[in-house]
């Protein structure tokens, strides 16, 4: 019997990790294109990538052949086992963060008790790969842009955590199906029907988890880490062909993660009023989709839209303003936990 | 908070931005007109040029290639000496090197070179830019008509 237990679990373990592996060049270029190439270009009055299939879909899918046909590049100055190694480990954050994430009761590959402190955990495990690259690579760029990318990703970790307490206390579990069970019964002034999405409540709490997942994914305004017009490409600056990829393939799967976690923990996730069971596992994947899609515009309006902070001002916004607030939402959140 | 309104502003000029047409003509499917008088190519009208020389000189950067002969051709009047006129052998420009000042043009006191607003004569190799009169010369069917001469204008005799 233990045998084909074991079996049992190799196979699901393979579905599971083939899922994953799947997922994140899928949500890489669906993001990559719909965001990058046509939100962006629209916002600059221009069409975009139009020639490669209708309206330029399979375009990323052309930049991922040739960037997979060029050369691997590794200077002769860098420390050649570390520089080759650093990617692995950023996108390996990626796909860690694909674990908890629920599409539906069932779709889940594991949910652990801890779920969004696993994800938090293992998304910050991404500067070491980062630091890696830049520390590696003997390029003074892209020190400076590992350097900025560490002091910028572990400051904005805390309010990100910080921000997510809030759900918790009120949700009363960190697993991400428990958080999706809460909103599911939750009750609107007594009306139960559509649940609760904790946005109504902790929308101090979405606002700084927005805030601080630009920041973690080093988007504008927080792109000092890249910033191109002051360090080539920062900590990716000696980086060519499939490594380069990996670097790309990590930003965008981590803003797809990011993206849904910020929908299942303030949206609803998966939940549909009045679907439950199977239904539920076709009809969830479809609403987290929609609903990941709607972070994500808001994610990538904002990076289009303003110009680069300074370094100082990335600290000064974060130690300051959204680390005392998240504070603040805390400390309200679990009073009114107690009382009501 | 003074930036606040300044950057709910700027949000709202990216989201009109999207919703709004775009500016982008999709050039080899979709062609925009170039205005008449666009500085395109400049074409050769053979008959009228005399190989003077003129425009090959003021060239600033030596991108016309004249050559010529003399030819002998019958006397206007009965009885006269034999007149000789400059034959045109070689008019070329090499469009690699013009840099569409349109000195030449301005400078031909025949008006053997006009401005056409054609522009679709680009090349794989870069020798291939250097255009012959009778390239130049097909290219004077896309010049524009003159402008119509002001009201009182002298006419020429």
């Amino acid at each position: 019997m233990l045998a084909i237990d074991v079996t049992t679990y190799g196979w699901t373990t393979a579905l599971k990790t083939g899922v994953v592996l799947a997922v994140i060049p899928a949500a890489a270029i669906v993001l990559g294109y719909t965001f990058l190439l046509k939100m962006m270009s629209h916002m600059q009055s221009r069409l975009g990538p139009m020639e490669a299939g209708p309206h330029g879909v399979l375009q990323l899918l052309a930049d991922g052949v040739k960037f997979i046909q060029k050369e691997d590049i590794i200077p002769d100055e860098a420390d050649r086992r570390i520089f080759a190694l650093a990617p692995l480990v950023v996108i390996l954050s990626t796909f860690l963060l694909y674990i908890v994430l629920p599409a539906g009761p069932r779709l889940i590959v594991q949910d652990l008790d801890v779920g969004i402190f696993f994800a938090l955990a293992v998304s910050s495990l991404s500067v070491i790969g980062v630091l890696m690259a830049g520390w590696s690579s003997a390029n003074k760029y892209s020190l400076l842009g590992a350097l900025r990318a560490a002091g910028q990703l572990i400051a904005y970790e805390l309010p990100l955590v910080l921000a997510v307490i809030g759900v918790v206390v009120q949700a009363g579990t960190m697993s991400m199906q428990g958080i999706v069970a809460a909103q599911a019964h939750g009750e609107i002034f007594g009306v139960g029907t559509f649940g609760n999405p904790f946005i109504l409540t902790q929308f101090v709490g979405f606002f700084l988890f927005l805030v601080a997942a630009q920041a973690e994914l080093t988007q504008t305004p927080f792109d000092m880490p890249v910033a191109e017009s002051e360090l080539v490409a920062g900590y990716m600056t000696e980086y060519s062909g499939f490594r380069f990829l990996f670097f790309f393939m990590a930003e965008f799967g981590t803003a797809f993660a990011l993206a849904a976690i910020a929908a299942t923990l303030f949206l609803g996730g998966w939940f549909v009023p009045g679907v439950h069971g199977t239904a539920a596992d076709v009809l969830g994947p479809l609403v987290l989709g929609a609903k990941i899609m709607v972070v994500a515009f808001l994610i990538f309006w904002i990076r289009f839209t303003y110009p680069r902070f300074r370094e100082d001002q990335l600290q000064t916004f974060a130690w300051k303003y959204l680390i005392p607030l998240s504070l603040v939402n805390i400390v309200v959140t679990g009073v009114l936990k107690v009382v009501l | 908070m003074p930036q606040l309104p300044g950057l709910v502003k700027g949000l709202g000029v990216t989201f009109k931005t999207m919703l709004a047409g775009n500016v982008t003509v999709q050039y080899p499917h979709v062609k925009e007109a170039p205005p008449s008088r666009a500085r395109g190519v400049i074409a050769l009208k053979e008959e009228n040029c005399t190989v003077c020389m003129l425009c090959a000189r003021q060239c600033p950067d030596w991108c016309i290639y004249i050559e010529g002969h003399k030819e002998k051709r019958p006397p206007r009047r009965e009885g006269g000496k034999p007149r000789t006129v400059n034959a045109l052998d070689r008019f070329d420009i090499d469009y690699a090197l013009c840099m569409y000042c349109g000195i030449c043009v301005e400078v031909c006191p025949f008006d053997a070179l006009f401005w056409t607003p054609e522009y679709e004569y680009s090349e794989p190799k870069i020798a291939d830019l250097l255009h012959d009169k009778e390239r130049l010369g097909e290219w004077m069917q896309t010049v524009p008509e003159p402008l119509p001469l002001e009201a009182g204008a002298a006419k020429k005799k």
